[in-house]
């Protein structure tokens, strides 16, 4: 009786303490919050300065955090959503749910920032990677002729997948339909994720895969293999970058917006190259790691206006559905 | 006739279909009031019918094909290590699709066993990509299923029958068309039908190995209305296409069937007089040793890459695999509740047109059922917080018809056997079902057990709509490895989660064997 009397009392302090620490909730892509991922990290990093309860929801990938967040709409518990990309701007807009934010950073993107409601927190370029071993071809032409065999992610199912999609829209626009017929006898197959098709590349089912140019350094970094290489394309490179922004209808705005400031602070963006495998946003005050100063550079970086991206996308999917299903 | 409808009172089956249908056309419904652009069945959606029907088609028709003989063999044959080979022989159908796909590719991939074999000798090499690597997929994880199935229909069959064959000297064909082939036309036509309708819903097999958007299926049209457009009216009408042709198809197979009464026995173990000859001994050894090779190679191949990675396992493996586990015993729990009260009802129908409820679990799209139940659910409460039980409940109605093909029969049986004699001593209600009907179907509900657990232990689908980070399951834990290119680590949770689908499995069906009133 003494013991359960205890454990009620505790219990009742317990849940007094839990109420007046703030609680903020971050929907974000499964990979975020996983062990390996930066969730864990950042947590620790933000709540030792918020006095508050960070916690992260992981759901599947950007494009399944929005279909979540379109489903509980105003209801939603969530006070940001970290891990949407470019593409997805406009949609997530339209939905009305997000506030802007007042929040700026000397951003390393190879391109201007200027979006009002989300902050780009990492980036990357999408990028065929292959063993070191083989000579990779120098564009999407030269592959097309090549008889390298390529798995690469549905871009009905994944935000990657989808990101090669608007890759060689960007690169070819008319032209696009053409590349794709050229590239069909090229793709062993078109997988449903990310996970599914670099891990059928790693079994050696194909000779390149699509992810990004900044997959080698973990293999580098994680694993010391030095045989992956990105392939790097003369057209140039189409990026993905990830953004954080906050909801309109959050309760704890303020904390919301000192989140968003801290993601673009050195103390998360030297946490993300080595946990979420892309270049942080705004470069960190001791650099990059080695490894990742050893990667390629693409010089062109190629992106679609977050404003545009949708109406390009509806017509690149019904070129790509076009061209592969003959 | 009489007799047997009046034994079993259909009121506790009629609700618990009732439910089933209310779950998966509420979720329709739910999903509907929400649709705002309506999409009509365009061109591609035709195509994608096309394939998603084809591919089941021949799934189904090379799943039962060999299994017919795989099923035989195994019913005529005695030997060591019987019982732990039809239990491994199990293993791919309760597989996430992913690790079985990984386990397949090791061995038929282009860089696999068979292609070093192939080159090794001068011959060509294959590719595993195209619509007959879908199909190679499909039979891996449904030829155990369907053995399982005629498997205890052979069993079922009472063992004085193939007393009375030997005693008149029938020859083997004799006795295949005598005694074999009408429990046969019994039990096949609803083992393709499932397997079909199984089919009908594939995803990520059809998506990985059909080789590009050639291999489109219904159920990809499904997610990309609802992860891709957001267009929930699409989203429903294509869900509902599939209900309706998954449906059809169940109910034009479950008309098919005969009535067929395989009479009164004692329940003995079985002694087969027939087959002894050399020859049917050799090609009965032959089929099984071709049946293992091919199930187990791939499942080899998960266990040595995955012994490799267990030692990097985080502990955070262990705890999602206690979230599997809970996830397994409460949807064996609700499987049960469904499944029983559902069985009795058809069984003491003449035939089943009412089990082609139970196969809308599965010709329903989780995503469907999901999306439908959050929509529900959210303005009342956090749908995360009922992450586990929902999941669970949709697990349980995927597991359904499955459990239904296996107790169906059985129960049918029973209530033709002792039905009568059950009613002229008055017994009904849950005396019935726990003096007469429990106990002769012990090793029925051990196998219908062992499979929902393991299902849903395996199970990737509505948790990932729901979840957060406390509530992950194994297969949910193992994607966020491959995510953060841990395959090495990955490899030994899907190895952990092969370990644990099949053990569960084991334990089930063994506790069912055990307590047979043989």
């Amino acid at each position: 009786m003494k013991a359960l009397t205890l454990a009620a009392t505790t219990m009742i302090a317990a849940t007094a303490a839990a109420a007046d620490t703030p609680e903020l909730v971050v929907y974000t892509y499964d990979s975020f919050v996983s062990d390996w991922g930066p969730g864990p990290q950042i947590e620790k990093a933000f709540e030792e300065t918020c006095g508050c309860d960070l916690k992260f929801v992981g759901n599947g990938d950007g494009a399944a955090l929005l279909a979540r967040l379109k489903l509980e709409g105003e209801r939603s518990d969530a006070d940001l959503v970290l891990g949407l990309d470019t593409g997805l701007i406009a949609a997530a807009k339209e939905t009305g749910l997000f506030a802007d934010t007042k929040i700026s950073a000397d951003y390393a993107l190879p391109i201007e920032w200027t979006d009002a409601t989300f902050a780009p927190y990492d980036w990357g370029y999408f990028a065929f990677v292959h063993n070191k071993d083989m000579t990779a071809p120098a564009n999407f032409k030269a592959l097309g002729e090549s008889d390298a065999k390529i798995v690469i992610q549905d871009p009905r199912s994944s935000t990657p997948g989808l990101g090669l999609l608007m890759w060689v829209k960007d690169a070819y626009g008319d032209e696009a339909p053409a590349v794709w017929e050229a590239l069909a006898d090229n793709v062993v197959t078109v997988t449903k994720g990310w996970s599914e098709a670099y891990g059928l590349f790693l079994e050696g089912e194909a000779d390149m895969v699509l992810s990004y140019t900044t997959s080698p350094a973990y293999h580098i970094i994680a694993e010391e293999d030095e045989t992956k290489a990105a392939a790097v394309f003369d057209e140039g490179h189409y990026m993905q970058i990830e953004v954080v922004g906050r909801l309109a209808g959050s309760d704890q705005p303020e904390l919301a917006e000192k989140f968003m400031q801290f993601m673009v602070s050195d103390a998360a963006q030297s946490i993300l190259p080595t946990t979420n495998w892309m270049y942080p946003a705004v470069m960190p005050s001791g650099g990059l790691p080695a490894a990742f100063e050893a990667l390629v550079k693409p010089e062109n970086a190629r992106l679609i206006d977050a404003d545009k991206a949708p109406a390009i996308r509806d017509e690149a999917l019904a070129e790509w559905l076009g061209a592969l299903s003959q | 006739m009489a007799g047997r409808s009046l034994t079993i009172s259909p009121r506790m089956g009629v609700s618990a279909a009732a439910l089933v249908v209310a779950l998966i056309l509420g979720a329709l419904i739910a999903v509907m009031s929400r649709a705002e652009v309506g999409g009509g069945f365009v061109a591609s959606d035709w195509a994608a019918l096309r394939f998603t029907v084809w591919q089941a088609f021949l799934s189904a028709l090379f799943s039962v094909l060999l299994a017919i003989p795989v099923a035989r063999a195994l019913a005529r044959r005695r030997f060591f290590g019987r019982g732990a080979l039809v239990t491994l022989l199990g293993a791919p159908f309760i597989l996430p699709v992913i690790v079985a796909v990984l386990g397949l590719l090791t061995v038929f991939g282009r860089s696999g066993w068979l292609n070093i074999v192939l080159e090794a000798v001068g011959l060509p090499t294959v590719s595993i990509y195209g619509l007959h690597g879908v199909v190679l997929a499909h039979v891996f994880f449904n030829l155990p299923l369907a053995t399982r199935l005629i498997l205890q229909g052979w069993q079922a069959v009472p063992a004085e029958r193939f007393r009375l064959v030997a005693q008149i000297r029938m020859t083997p064909w004799a006795v295949f068309r005598a005694v074999e082939w009408p429990m046969l036309r019994q039990i096949v036509p609803g083992a393709a039908a499932l397997v079909f309708v199984i089919c009908l819903t594939s995803f990520a097999v059809a998506l990985t190995l059909g080789g590009g958007p050639r291999a489109t299926t219904l159920e990809l049209a499904i997610f990309q209305a609802f992860r891709f457009d957001f267009d929930l009216g699409r989203a429903a009408l294509l869900s509902l296409v599939q209900l309706v042709v998954a449906g059809g198809a169940a109910i034009a197979a479950l008309w098919l069937i005969p009535a067929v009464s395989t009479g009164g026995g004692q329940d003995r173990p079985h002694m087969r007089w027939d087959g002894k000859g050399l020859w049917q001994r050799g090609l009965d050894a032959l089929i099984i040793l071709l049946a293992a090779i091919f199930l187990l190679l791939p499942l080899c191949a998960l266990v040595l890459r995955g012994v490799i990675g267990i030692g990097q396992m985080p502990a955070s493996v262990w705890s999602a695999a206690a979230a599997s586990l809970s996830v397994a015993v409460i949807s064996v729990v609700t499987m049960l509740v469904l499944a029983l009260p559902m069985a009795g009802w058809v069984a003491s129908k003449r035939a089943g047109g009412v089990e082609a409820i139970g196969l809308l679990g599965i010709s329903a799209s989780p995503l469907m059922i999901g999306t439908g139940w959050f929509i529900v659910i959210n303005p009342v409460m956090n749908p995360a917080d009922l992450a586990l039980p929902v999941t669970a409940l949709v697990n349980a109605l995927m597991a359904l018809p499955f459990c239904l093909r296996i107790l169906v029969p059985r129960i049918r049986e029973t209530v033709q056997d002792y039905g009568r004699l059950s009613q002229s001593l008055r017994i009904e209600g849950w005396p019935l079902w726990r003096w007469v009907i429990l106990p002769r179907c012990t090793p029925q509900l051990g196998f219908a057990t062992g499979l929902t657990a393991a299902l849903s232990a395996g199970d990737l689908g509505v948790i990932a709509l729901f979840a957060n980070e406390q509530r992950t399951t194994l297969p949910l834990q193992m994607y966020r490895l491959m995510g953060a290119y841990r395959m090495e680590a990955a490899a030994g949770a899907a190895l952990l989660l092969l370990i644990m689908a099949l053990g569960l499995f084991w334990v089930c069906d063994a506790l069912g064997r055990r307590y047979a009133t043989a």
